[in-house]
């Protein structure tokens, strides 16, 4: 995941959870979307920024981890439904044995990786149970 | 002008290591120090939490807080002694995650244990001369300790960011005065490259600590003209619990006055973050009113004074966001082996 | 949400009989052996499938007229792109014959898609003999590196910066399948027993060994609940197949297999977006337009090969697919419908679980096991009676889907 310009392209994303919205059609996008997938062309894009409340869809426990994501193993990765409707992929953090389909989470600012020692550290945003 | 502290927010990692598991690794007494330092557990960031992280968190804690508009903010320093990078600011990280940016100023502030409440007293200047409307200064640190050290039954995690600003109504502690007491002492110091400081043993305590505490003190009660028995809390640089106890004995304040602010204890010494720690559990519960008397202190050697006064507005604000107590209620406990994974103390390749 | 995909036949322009296509059929098959080819590179292997699949026909190297071949990733995994110029080279098709040779990528479901562009040739009449091949050389890198070049069958940005691995975004299926339909561990199991059970009878099956369910349940858990036994293996192999229009196939063999049905429907990359987590629109789609175009229904097919890169991945496909109700997928398996000599057998190749999963090749080696079961070759593993059998292949967590039905009768 090297590139340092891609990364900062969707800083605002990923810090702060900006998103996108149609006017046309009311739809919310995040993460954000140029051009609306309904409206397309006729369609009317705005910015939109998450609350970042939302729940829990679906999930998983990650012992296998993806590369550059040893140290965090085993780790929880859920799929959130935004209170606002767009879902997204995202790590969990806490007590896998608590996390449960349904449960309410809250975001939070934590460090998505690095590229190496010597290299670029990536922050954003991940979750936590909402009364944590 | 009045100037004061508009709005604070805390953030602690929900790890703890027991001192005595601490202990039982490098075959030290655990009772002999836990009664020694008065700390007998100390927070431990979690793999993905490092300062910058720590800032946020605290940084947003504090806009909740306050409900300012972000973009009135005119400047954000954040002070630790583990920034996450050596040349590239945390400031700019903390400024762009809570909407300042763009038309502000930033950097980052070092001076051991007190680079944040250096960072507030560099807002004072600038909201005070009119520069800004609003300054954010941080205190974060995910410090080290050497493995079998004396410092790592202390050395924590946690910090506190703290809102400056001018506008009567919206101050919730005045800032009355500050003042300021430093040498070049070298009690404490880590080379860059290094992975862990090193320090002067006892040399910390009287030549380092408790010289600049309480000539920091004695300074700010001299210049105002006041004395102990004038405040209703008082808060001192906690690295650890023994010295802060001592300090304040020292200079005549009561154990009832520090307690509130004692933290130190149960989260071990936040470094940049532990002096601002005590003042955000200290207002955390004061009343309108109530004067509280701060001195940080930070290795190199400094201290900074601080003589507050808690207004009405205190109490609007603060339930909007979590106080110290309701951060550090549900730890989770680990051992030393996670520990020293978290703090990247394992060597991987 | 709604509670069905947005099908639109239209586009597939099939529905009505094509216009002016000619109908086509595969006159040469070749599966080179699948595993851990550590002696044989990408050059080797897939010469050897089509040189292979070449003499099945009968077919010289003059009269081959394209070329299309599945890959993956050779960038990833061999440091190599300009895959189908590298091909043709070493098949000898670009030195004196100059055969126009294509690279078609599209994730796990290159293989498939390669065949479709070489039926797509060869019916519109701009060809008349066509390769269709796949081809994946995986172990040329670490376990890990081949790990991190499939999850870019997933969305790098919003799946892979988030710690997302492929098995992981596959058991946030299985664990919604589970939570919402009861399908068990025990039935995601009985998949991998049964492709086992099946590999077991292929002679170039990576892996030959039966299993039973307890062997999956206890191995270790990659991403729960998927276990390492849930998840197919990294492995190299190629295939091939050669085309021909329908009408001078009988020029070069007994056995012409016909392609009734050519299908592929596309969705969200990222499994977040899709209208039903444990439904893969794409596949439910592809499937209509076959059905559609060949003018079958479910009922009608005697075998399956479906994509099952995880336990989970068969019994959603088996449910899209029509061959089962919708979470009823688990049950179906456990009941031994899916056997050979079941109701619908799936996966007699052994599938990507035991067969392998060369990735630009299993689209292709689907397709093999489909031909050489419709000719009765199939010895061990034969389905008595086929007439009508069926691929699927999948790419990424189901945005892309490519479905063919294949007739022994014309």
């Amino acid at each position: 995941m090297s590139s340092v310009p891609r990364f900062w392209r969707s800083l605002g994303s990923r810090y702060n959870l900006e998103g996108t919205r149609c006017k046309e059609c009311g739809e919310h996008f995040y993460p954000p979307r140029n051009f609306c997938v309904n409206c397309r062309r006729v369609g009317h894009i705005e910015p939109y920024r998450f609350k970042g409340t939302g729940e829990i869809i679906s999930y998983t426990v990650i012992h296998t981890a993806a590369e550059g994501f040893e140290d965090l193993a085993p780790y929880t990765l859920a799929i959130i439904q935004l209170d606002e409707g767009p879902r997204l992929t995202s790590q969990v953090i806490g007590d896998p044995e608590k996390i449960h389909i349904g449960m309410r989470v809250r975001s939070v600012f934590r460090k998505l990786g690095e590229d190496g020692e010597g290299g670029m550290i990536y922050y954003g945003t991940k979750f936590v149970p909402e009364d944590a | 002008m009045t100037i004061g502290i508009v709005s604070y927010g805390a953030y602690v990692p929900r790890y703890r290591i027991k001192v005595e598991e601490i202990a039982r690794v490098w075959g030290d007494n655990a009772d002999a120090l836990k009664s020694g330092l008065m700390v007998y557990e100390k927070s431990v960031p979690d793999i993905d939490e490092d300062a910058a992280t720590i800032a946020v968190e605290a940084a947003r804690y504090a806009m909740a807080r306050s409900g300012a508009d972000p973009e009135r903010i005119g400047a954000v320093y954040t002070g630790s002694e583990s920034h996450p990078y050596a040349v590239k600011p945390t400031s700019t990280i903390v400024a762009q995650a809570i909407g300042a940016t763009p038309n502000m100023t930033a950097a980052d502030f070092e001076f051991a244990c007190k680079a944040g409440t250096a960072a507030v007293q560099a807002c004072m200047g600038l909201v005070s001369s009119g520069m800004i409307d609003l300054g954010m200064a941080i205190g974060a640190d995910v410090s080290q300790g050497a493995p079998g050290d004396a410092l790592e039954y202390t050395a924590a995690a946690g910090g506190v960011a703290c809102l400056i600003g001018r506008n009567e109504s919206e101050i919730a502690a005045i800032i009355e005065d500050t003042y300021s007491f430093t040498t070049d002492t070298p009690d404490f110091w880590r080379r860059e490259g290094m992975p862990y400081p090193e320090h002067g043993g006892r040399f910390t305590g009287e030549p380092g600590y408790f010289k600049h505490v309480t000539n920091g003190a004695k300074g700010l009660m001299e210049k105002l003209g006041t004395k102990p028995t004038d405040y209703d809390y008082a808060v001192f640089h906690q690295p650890n619990g023994k010295f802060p106890t001592k300090a304040a004995k020292t200079l005549g304040f009561t154990r009832a006055q520090i307690a509130p602010g004692l933290v130190v204890p149960k989260i071990g010494n936040t470094y940049s973050g532990s002096c601002l720690m005590g003042i955000a559990a200290t207002l955390d519960q004061a009343k309108p009113g109530d004067r509280i008397f701060a001195t940080a202190f930070g290795s190199g050697a400094g201290s900074d004074a601080f003589s507050i006064t808690v207004t009405d507005r205190i109490e609007e604000i603060r339930n909007r966001a979590p106080t110290v107590s309701e951060l550090i209620k549900n730890p989770v406990y680990i051992d030393y082996a996670r520990y020293a994974k978290h703090k990247g103390k394992i060597r991987r390749s | 949400m709604q509670d069905t995909p947005n099908i639109r036949v239209k586009s597939a322009g099939h529905e009505n009989g094509v216009k002016n296509m000619r109908d086509v059929a595969i006159i040469g098959v070749k599966n080179t052996k699948f595993g851990e080819l550590w002696g044989k590179s990408l050059r080797d292997i897939v010469v050897e499938a089509g040189a292979g699949a070449l003499a099945d026909a009968g077919v010289g190297g003059k009269e081959i007229d394209a070329l299309y071949v599945g890959n993956m990733s050779g960038g990833r995994f061999i440091d190599q792109e300009h895959i189908g110029a590298l091909i043709a080279d070493y098949s000898g098709l670009s030195k004196n014959l100059h055969v126009p040779a294509t690279r078609v990528e599209a994730a796990c479901a290159s293989g498939g898609l390669a065949l479709r562009q070489a039926i797509m040739a060869v019916a519109s009449g701009y060809n008349d003999i066509v390769i269709a091949a796949g081809a994946e050389k995986m172990t040329d890198v670490g376990s890990e590196e081949a790990s991190s070049a499939l999850a870019a069958a997933a969305d790098r940005e919003w799946e892979g910066m988030a710690g997302a691995t492929f098995p992981g975004i596959y058991a946030m299926i299985a664990r919604l399948h589970m939570h919402r339909y009861g399908t068990t561990s025990e039935q995601l199991a009985e998949v991998a027993v049964k492709n086992h059970k099946n590999g077991s009878l292929n002679p170039i099956a990576q892996y030959k060994n039966k299993i039973t369910v307890d062997d999956v349940l206890k191995s270790i858990m990659v991403a729960d609940p998927l276990h390492i036994f849930d998840c197919s293996p990294i492995t190299d192999g190629a295939s091939a197949l050669v085309l021909a229009p329908a009408d001078i196939a009988h020029k070069y063999t007994d056995t012409p297999i016909y392609i009734k049905a050519t299908a592929q429907a596309s969705d969200t990359i990222a499994l977040h977006d899709r209208r039903d987590i444990t439904t893969l629109d794409a596949t439910v789609v592809a499937a209509k337009r076959a059905y559609s175009m060949a003018k079958l229904r479910p009922e009608d097919i005697d075998l399956v090969e479906v994509h099952d890169c995880f336990t989970i991945a068969e019994i959603c496909a088996i449910e899209d697919l029509g061959f089962a109700e919708k979470g009823k997928g688990g049950i179906v398996t456990a009941n031994g419908e899916t056997a050979i000599g079941g109701r619908i057998p799936v996966n007699t190749s052994g599938g990507l679980k035991a067969c392998g999963h060369p990735v630009g090749a299993t689209g292709i080696k689907q397709a093999v096991e489909i031909v050489t079961q419709l000719r009765g070759e199939a010895g061990k593993r034969q389905v008595e009676g086929a007439e009508y059998g069926m691929t699927h292949n999948v790419g990424g967590s189901g945005a892309t889907a490519v479905v063919h039905i294949f007739s022994r009768e014309r």
